[in-house]
């Protein structure tokens, strides 16, 4: 009844803001039913393919700052009544998350394939193919939904299936169990807080429609309800973000997971989180309504700076190239909170723009690292001696992914940092900008020391090693290039994300 | 992007290319073909800003065209093509393509408009060059291009950090004439003063340039040091410190030259103390001066190559670049040592080498603007040069005392990579009209006038004389004082020694210094590796309680924050 108000008729590309979360949806327990592997793996694909089309479709759209609104069943708000169907909601900002995920997962699935035959048994494939998509599907809802309360379902989606991925990887170290279950208990704990907080501010006004909370909120001024439950929210998204201190359940879960997981997770699983925290602290609270505008930067950025520093110098030392990976993104998930703690719209470009930039670095390089676990058995540093030589196209890779992840100009990752920087000298705080570079810095050790050991050392004696095969050099030659794409063709990423921060800070008034 | 294609991108295809080809003569040919592709784009370029682009909202422009750069960049393709076919017999792929990236680097670098794409070629140049000396092999080599790259890198950092704060202060990243004044330039100007080896930030030269292979020191001796001479005779013409700072690098090398054994080190100081000439037309700063700059980076780049192709040669022979290992090589290695001669004889300004016509250009406008004793300290420096690279070279390698090495003339390419070398140095200072005409500014200016030869020439003659009494009395080396004839004695006495001191008490403060700051990153670092390590109280696996805590911590954090 109430569908006839909002939305009369609706085409096929009216309903793209729903289809992009539930082609995967429906695509996961087909996997299951046909019990094939060849044709889970083409269900995946197409489905995850769809999503990509559709969400950038969807991007292009909302790409000069307009909103698509889809009321789910048509259950709209009726006139200047409480909103009680879901709603999905697309702008710049999301818009670009949803592409962003669904381009990594179109382009890691074909790389899967090889990779999981190495690493899971024949058995699983259509099982993990269904928790993939459903951990796919449930990214994509987090980011794509209006509805408070839907974010909270999607994210345990998510959630849920990663736990089952991450633990996939026991068939090759039994720690992955472990690193599943801590992840299982952190990541549940993060959810309940989540949804306490949600629980906390619908006590408070009665909706849990972002939009309308966002209308509603700054109405009740200062409520100790609404302030404790934007605590939780904070604190349960920072988790499942991984901030700083509150990454430990990182390290274990990337670097047992098999490793289509981690790339897969390393570039979309964090940045969906910060996406949806960036949501909430900007668009459902209002920094300036709710609370004293410098309180989130006093606790932000310390720990952003942290993050930077600690990550960084854990990754230095690290043996395993997994882990040395995992330890690098909880420090460039420093530099988002960064740029969320400048509270600037040069800041939360930064973000986004970094949450692009370092999803697409960090894919290619966990990418590079599956490969090396397929040839020489281990991603421990020591048996990757002149592994530069015996797989070249794939080890080149890894120095464009690295010098990416340095910063170096030429490549994605310097973008990022540079609009971080140019968001902190707006501030004049010419001090944070020496310690972007100081711990940029620390990232070409890391990389270097990478580097050497591929290059610069002499390959084990008596083992032949062979390059990728192609089917896995494509999807990590596509990324690396991408890495140097994205360092000159700047008008998508630093577009996209400048209409994102927009329609985060400014798109309420 | 451009209506013309840069010239450092013909280099990045050439390097890309490369790796597919065969590895033999073809890939060689290619090599050669390079540079020349490129110099004619250059010649053909018309002046003008052709490679603007908007990249993260700053504007930046890869292919600024005007007659400082075009002559720059004519001579790195010329350096370019000449030290490819000296070493056309390197099969060495890594060297190939580490040639042709340096290279491109420093051609595209010249052509920069910007300080962010100049801040990329300014790596570019440093990263690709490092391979040249890790090309040797050696524990050594290994070690002495990680100083290299870490002093190369930090250059490059400083100037990206006053790139930006200039960006800061002016709201503009063009690459145009700066004043020193801000952090920003003042930063941007230390960086340029590393690669271009001012004094005390000289060392990494000296270190690496004889570390190199024998075809990679001929390659690395012509574009980084260059490089910076066209960057600060493009950021920071006529700032008048560069005269003092450049005076002082025509001084003080002379005297590590004349006591060093290794030739190809001798080179590399005399190399520092030519940039010192460059750089005191740079902090002149009139149009003659800075002609003079353009014009002796051309021809310098020429003999300094010419000279470490034929030291090259010798150390390709006989496997020893030592002054006293060597000597009486005419015999067996005439070619070379003709061409050495000319190398020196160009290098010491002797009429009709090329030195002669652009060194002029410099100490003339010193001292039409006043500068006596900045002329008259070159003066001396020139006298110096002509004793330790004119005279200390080419006796030592291939005359004085019989070595009893008979090795075989230089292999051919070699020879024809020399010859051309050779040529171009008698051409341009026979005929040195075409070179004038490539100047920046409009050039009035004749080398060959009376006074020019004949003060030239006694002070050859005399350094020459100097030398010859030092050797049959057998004084030489230890004994430099009385060299330099016709100067005032402070020159002669008092400034070696206190050069000698000051350097002694330098040397001694930095290696204490170094020590101290040694010890100390140990133990900061196997701290950091305690607390940061894999075994480590930051790195371990933690278990989920104490995320837990952390949790519960920031959680009251956040309340905190908020209720307050």
């Amino acid at each position: 009844m109430a569908a006839a108000t909002t939305v009369p008729v609706l085409g096929i590309i009216d309903q793209l803001p729903l289809l992009v979360v539930v082609v995967p949806m429906i695509a996961a327990p087909l996997c299951v039913l046909f019990g094939n592997r060849t044709i889970a793996w083409i269900l995946t694909f197409a489905a995850s393919l769809a999503s990509l089309l559709f969400s950038l479709h969807l991007l292009l759209q909302v790409m000069d700052g307009d909103v698509v609104s889809y009321w789910l069943g048509g259950w709209g708000p009726k006139d200047g009544g409480i909103a009680k169907g879901i709603e999905y909601r697309i702008d710049a900002a999301n818009a670009f998350v949803l592409v962003l995920i669904s381009l990594i997962s179109t382009i890691v699935l074909p790389y899967a394939r090889r990779s999981i035959e190495f690493e899971i048994t024949k058995v699983s494939h259509t099982l993990f193919y269904c928790c993939y998509l459903l951990c796919f599907t449930g990214l994509l809802g987090v980011v794509a939904t209006g509805d408070a309360f839907n974010v909270f379902v999607f994210l345990e989606i998510s959630s849920l299936s990663t736990y089952v991925l991450v633990a996939m990887g026991a068939e090759r170290d039994k720690r992955a169990l472990t690193a599943a279950y801590d992840y299982l208990i952190l990541g549940t704990i993060g959810a309940t807080f989540f949804v306490i907080g949600i629980g906390f501010l619908y006590s408070a006004t009665g909706t849990l429609n972002m939009e309308e909370l966002s209308v509603r909120l700054p109405e009740l001024g200062t409520n100790r309800t609404v302030q404790v439950g934007f605590a939780f929210v904070v604190v349960g998204m920072g988790l499942k973000a991984a901030f700083y201190p509150l990454h430990l359940w990182l390290p274990g879960a990337y670097t047992f997971a098999p490793s289509v997981v981690t790339a897969f997770l390393a570039g979309t699983a964090t940045k969906a989180a910060i996406y949806v925290l960036l949501r909430f602290l900007f668009t459902v609270f209002n920094p300036e309504m709710v609370f004293n505008t410098d309180a989130l930067s006093y606790l932000l950025i310390p720990l952003a700076v942290l993050a930077m520093f600690a990550g960084s110098l854990i990754a230095v030392f690290q043996t395993e190239l997994k882990r040395l990976l995992a330890y690098s993104s909880v420090a460039q998930v420093g530099y988002m909170a960064l740029g969320i703690g400048f509270l600037s719209t040069t800041g939360v470009t930064a973000t986004m723009v970094h949450l692009f930039n370092h999803g697409i670095t960090k894919a290619a390089l966990f990418l590079v690292v599956g490969a090396y676990v397929l040839r020489a058995g281990t991603s421990f540093t020591d048996r990757l001696a002149g592994l530069g030589r015996q797989m070249p196209w794939t080890s080149a890779a890894f120095v464009i992914g690295g010098l990416s992840l340095i910063g170096v100009p030429g490549t994605a990752g310097f973008i990022s940092k540079w609009v971080l920087l140019q968001a902190a000298l707006e501030k004049d705080w010419w001090w944070m900008g020496l310690l972007i570079v100081a711990s940029s810095l620390l990232a070409v050790i890391y990389v270097w020391r990478i580097v050497e050991i591929l290059y610069l050392q002499q390959p084990r004696a008596g083992k032949e090693i062979a390059e990728a095969p192609l089917s896995m050099l494509v999807p990590i030659w596509i990324l690396a290039i991408a890495c140097i794409w994205f360092g000159f063709a700047t008008e998508m990423t630093i577009g996209a994300s400048e209409t994102a921060a927009n329609s985060l800070i400014g798109g309420r008034s | 992007m451009t209506e013309y294609f840069p010239p450092f991108l013909v280099y990045v295809i050439g390097a890309i290319v490369l790796p597919f080809l065969p590895n033999d003569g073809r890939r060689a040919s290619l090599l050669l073909v390079v540079p020349l592709i490129g110099a004619s784009m250059i010649w053909s370029m018309p002046e003008g800003m052709h490679g603007l682009m908007v990249l993260a909202g700053v504007e930046m422009n890869f292919l600024r065209v005007d007659k400082l750069s075009t002559i720059f960049g004519l001579v790195f393709s010329l350096a370019a093509f000449l030290s490819l076919l000296y070493a056309w017999h390197v099969r060495d792929t890594i060297q190939q393509v580490a040639t042709l990236l340096y290279a491109g680097s420093a051609i595209g670098a010249v052509f920069a408009g910007d300080l962010g794409s100049l801040f990329i070629f300014w790596e570019g140049t440093a990263i690709a060059s490092v391979f040249l000396i890790w090309a040797r092999r050696t524990e050594g080599a290994y070690h002495t291009g990680m100083r290299y790259l870490i002093i190369q890198i930090a250059s490059g950092v400083i100037l990206l950090a006053g790139a930006v704060l200039f960006y800061r202060d002016t709201g503009s990243l063009a690459f145009e004439k700066m004043t020193l004044g801000s952090l920003g330039t003042w930063l941007i100007f230390l960086a340029f003063g590393i690669k271009c080896a001012f004094p005390l930030l000289h060392n990494w030269l000296q270190d690496s340039y004889p570390a190199a292979t024998v075809t990679g020191t001929v390659i690395l001796s012509s574009f980084t040091t260059k490089l910076a001479v066209y960057a600060l005779a493009r950021g920071f013409p006529g700032t008048e410190m560069l005269i003092y700072i450049g005076a002082t690098m025509t001084l003080f090398p002379i005297f590590y030259a004349v006591i060093e054994n290794d030739l190809r080190r001798v080179l590399a100081y005399s190399l520092n103390n030519q940039l010192g000439f460059m750089v005191v037309g740079i902090g002149i700063g009139t149009e003659l001066s800075l002609n003079g700059t353009a014009a002796h980076a051309f021809a310098h780049i020429l003999y300094k190559s010419l000279l470490f192709m034929s030291v090259g040669a010798v150390l390709f022979r006989t496997g020893t670049a030592k002054g006293s290992e060597l000597g009486g090589l005419y015999r067996t290695m005439p070619l070379t040592m003709i061409f050495c001669v000319i190398g020196a004889a160009s290098i010491s300004a002797f009429p009709l080498f090329s030195g002669f016509v652009t060194k002029s250009l410099i100490l003339s406008d010193a001292a039409h603007e006043g500068y006596y004793i900045v002329w008259g300290i070159l003066l001396f420096a020139s006298a110096g040069v002509f004793h330790h690279s004119g005279i200390k070279i080419p006796y030592f390698a291939f005359f004085a005392h019989d070595s009893g090495l008979r090795p075989k003339e230089a292999p051919k390419h070699m020879l024809w990579a020399m010859g051309i070398t050779a040529f171009l140095c008698v051409a341009i200072g026979v005929y040195p009209e075409p070179l004038y005409a490539l100047l920046p500014y409009e050039v009035e200016y004749v080398p060959y006038t009376t006074t020019h030869v004949i003060t030239q020439l006694q002070l050859l003659f005399f350094s020459a004389l100097a030398f010859t009494v030092l050797m049959r009395t057998g004084i030489y080396p230890p004994e430099l004082k009385s060299v330099n004839l016709d100067f005032d004695w402070t020159y002669r006495k008092l400034f070696p020694a206190i050069l000698r001191h000051a350097a002694n008490f330098v040397s001694t403060v930095m290696a204490a210094g170094s020590h101290f700051i040694r010890r100390k990153r140990e133990t900061v670092i196997r701290g950091l590796y305690q607390s940061h390590g894999p075994e480590g109280r930051m790195a371990k696996v933690w278990p989920t309680g104490s995320m837990v805590l952390w949790i519960a911590i920031i959680l009251s954090a956040t309340l905190i924050v908020n209720f307050f």
